[in-house]
């Protein structure tokens, strides 16, 4: 069966552990996690966890089952093919000398990516945008001096509750 | 009303009625002792953290309620592990209470510190660990609410020991906590799906597992097959669910499983899988496992559906409520089964039965296993609670004791726990102190929780303890015999204690039998007195638990022992 990523967005009980027990469990049962977003909703005690992982479509039914058991999930929805808007947020540091400081400025200034700190020897700038976006940033950055770069898992959210 | 933390303690296990709790002391929870010793709560002490956890499990599965126990933190919780992973493995309610350091030492690595909440997350149904005094009465309802609902499973508390020294209000009425049961939803479109099936069908059978038992549908399960003439075979987990008694019952299928029930699961076409998860042990190789058939598989647990075997129609809930639905819509329907098709199919298994009959080699020279089974369903007319240890004995036991009621037979099946059987005893007879309790044991497993012998002297908790004892660990020499070229590597026991000796150490009556002849009267023997006992039986030595399907072979292919391959 065709593998395929699929974004999963659980809805959970802001326990201390209940991370362990998502990791814990598909770990455990030998699944693997791509991306990992976590944090609270609108209700204090309600968190969101939007998961990527890839599988065929058998795989991903028995990922959700698994969760779906957790005393701690509240609701488990697949986003793959739902109707919904995906951002990814990375930060790059490039370090600049005499060769690419006028490169990078024209890269930043033409795909106006955000500056977030100018120091004289480095500039670090934030870019948000679907996977795909950002994938294209990191190819273009790459052989501009970027010598390091944090990278955030995938936030979903559907358009239609 | 203010009370101390242990106090809530003891109300909160009153108001889950727990009138039991299996235990063992230590640093961090003698306060909660010190209760004990003030209410006096039925506790019974046992001889090793392990121990108390099969105890608890013993009296769950024998009653279908919750069981209980008490053990300190570090190294007491980390020997509830096996214990909580047996229960896991065959969805067991259990809570589990464990002591834990004070909050403030958490983390610092004190002494007889151990992250029990993080070791114990992947083999508990969920667990707890009590941080606040506030938490603490709601936490305790909501374990024994998880615990049962559902699939049931093991539930952990961790209570640190200065949690249980503070005071709080706390008022019975008040206490709250969240809901897991799922409502159970009849769908009818799936009822009118499986008349259709069972109209189609010439070759229908039903497959029972342990939900049905958990589930207490024996009743629903046994009156739709008997209405309707269906066959029934069962998982080890099912066994009592239908009464073995009944022509219609096929016996255990799978990798010990009778020829013809293997024989007519292959060969079936319909499937009524109920309350069970197609473990590896059950359905050979997958591909050929019941190839012909429409499974229809009722499961309270969505997770079980298509995890091994892919079914035809889930249906996913309640294993009384979905069987009563059931009977109800055939009812309804005027189902009657096509009588003729439905006597060929029942004499096809006629001739399997006739042609490779459940049995072994009867022997005046030595004492076959089989025939101490044999001898102790006679004596006992199959009524008595029976637990085994986990290997050959567990296998001629679910073979030749024959099991007519649900809750009877009390196993370790998913895990496969040596050691299970003479604890999980003991909390059975003190569910049902006036039964017969036996675990039929190995001379492996006995010797894995064998100081148990001292709670049951120390309590006069009349277990019996039949000691199949071949001085091997007869199953791992089975394989090795079978697919090893007898290379009995690290098998033999034959370096092993005096059993009668021991027994009579620990206060426990102990009797031998080395004779066939001797098999019935140290039988009667051991059962007649209202002491525990363990019944040494020196039993042939290189006996094999027949049939048996290879391991990675179909569950059509079955070696027959001193029978030619037949398939």
């Amino acid at each position: 069966m065709e593998r395929k990523n699929h974004i999963i967005s659980i809805l959970v009980y802001n326990k201390p552990d209940v991370l362990a027990r998502i990791a814990g469990t598909l770990g455990g049962k030998g699944y693997n996690i791509d991306s990992l977003c976590v944090n609270t909703t609108t209700q204090k005690d309600i968190s969101k966890i939007v998961m990527t992982t890839a599988g065929a479509q058998a795989t991903i039914t028995r990922i959700e089952n698994q969760l779906q058991r957790l005393v701690d999930v509240i609701s488990v929805d697949d986003l793959t093919n739902v109707e919904s808007i995906h951002r990814e947020m990375v930060l790059v540091r490039l370090n600049l000398n005499a060769q690419n400081t006028e490169a990078v400025k024209i890269a930043i200034d033409t795909n106006k990516w955000k500056i977030i700190v100018s120091g004289d020897t480095y500039v670090i700038i934030e870019i948000t945008g679907d996977q795909t976006q950002i994938d294209f940033a990191l190819a273009r950055l790459e052989p501009l001096g970027m010598t390091d770069i944090t990278r955030t898992g995938l936030v979903a959210l559907k358009l239609d509750d | 009303m203010k009370l101390k933390g242990t106090q809530i303690f003891l109300e909160a296990l009153k108001e889950e009625k727990v009138d039991i709790i299996f235990g063992y002391p230590g640093g961090t929870v003698l306060d909660i002792y010190d209760q004990f010793f003030k209410s006096n709560f039925h506790h019974i002490l046992v001889r090793h953290e392990q121990g108390a956890v099969h105890a608890a499990d013993g009296y769950a599965r024998a009653t279908g309620r919750v069981g209980v126990c008490l053990v300190t933190s570090g190294p007491g919780a980390t020997n509830t592990v096996t214990g909580i992973a047996t229960a896991n493995m065959d969805s067991i309610p259990l809570v589990v209470f464990t002591g834990q350091v004070p909050t403030g030492l958490i983390g610092n690595d004190a002494f007889q510190e151990c992250d029990i909440t993080g070791i114990t997350r992947p083999c508990t149904k969920h667990n707890f660990l009590v941080r606040d005094i506030e938490d603490l009465a709601s936490t305790i309802k909501e374990a024994f609410h998880i615990a049962r609902s559902g699939r049931p499973g093991p539930v952990l508390v961790d209570l640190p020991k200065n949690v249980m020294a503070m005071e709080t209000d706390y008022d019975p009425a008040c206490v709250k906590s969240r809901n897991h049961e799922v409502a159970y939803k009849p769908a009818p479109k799936k009822m009118a799906n499986v008349l259709d099936m069972l109209n189609a069908a010439k070759r229908p059978m039903i497959m029972t597992g342990g939900g049905v038992i958990l589930g207490k549908a024996a009743d629903e399960l046994t009156r739709l097959a008997r209405q309707y003439q269906m066959p029934v075979t069962g998982t080890l987990m099912g066994l009592g669910s239908f009464p073995a008694s009944d022509p219609l019952w096929l016996g255990m299928l799978g990798m010990h499983g009778t020829y013809y029930a293997n024989m007519a699961v292959s060969h079936c076409d319909f499937m009524l899988a109920v309350g069970v998860r197609f473990d590896d042990r059950v359905t050979g190789t997958i591909e050929t496992f019941a190839p012909n058939a429409k499974i229809v598989h009722i499961d309270i647990d969505p997770s079980s559906i298509n995890k091994n075997v892919t079914v035809d129609l889930p249906i996913i809930g309640d294993t009384k409520a979905t069987l009563r639905d059931i009977l109800h819509y055939l009812e309804e329907h005027h189902y009657a089964p096509d009588q003729a098709s439905r006597g060929v199919w029942l004499s096809e298994i006629a001739d399997w039965r006739e042609k490779v009959p459940l049995t072994y080699c009867p022997s005046s020279e030595v004492i076959k296993p089989q025939y101490v089974i044999e001898t102790l369903h006679r004596l006992t007319e199959g009524d008595a609670l029976i637990t085994t240890e986990v290997g050959q004995n567990q296998m001629w036991t679910a073979q030749f004791f024959g099991f007519d009621r649900p809750n009877s037979f009390i196993s370790s099946g998913g895990l496969g726990t040596m050691g299970f059987g003479l604890p999980a005893a003991i909390g059975v007879k003190c569910a049902f102190p006036d039964k017969h309790v036996v675990d039929i044991a190995g001379d492996g497993s006995i010797q894995m929780n064998i100081q148990e012998l001292a709670t049951a002297a120390q309590y006069n908790i009349a277990v019996k303890v039949v000691l199949l004892n071949n001085g091997f660990l007869g199953m791992v020499r089975q394989w090795q015999e079978l697919f090893y070229e007898k290379r009995y590597s690290h098998t033999d026991m034959t370096y092993a204690p005096d059993f009668v000796k021991l027994a009579e150490a620990f206060g426990v009556v102990g009797l031998r039998a080395t004779k066939p002849d001797e098999v019935e009267a140290v039988l009667k023997q051991g059962l007649a007195v209202n002491r525990p006992v363990l019944m040494d039986f020196r039993v042939a030595r290189e006996e094999c638990v027949y049939p048996m399907v290879r391991p990675g072979e179909s569950i059509s292919q079955m070696t027959l022992g001193s029978r030619e391959m037949i398939n």
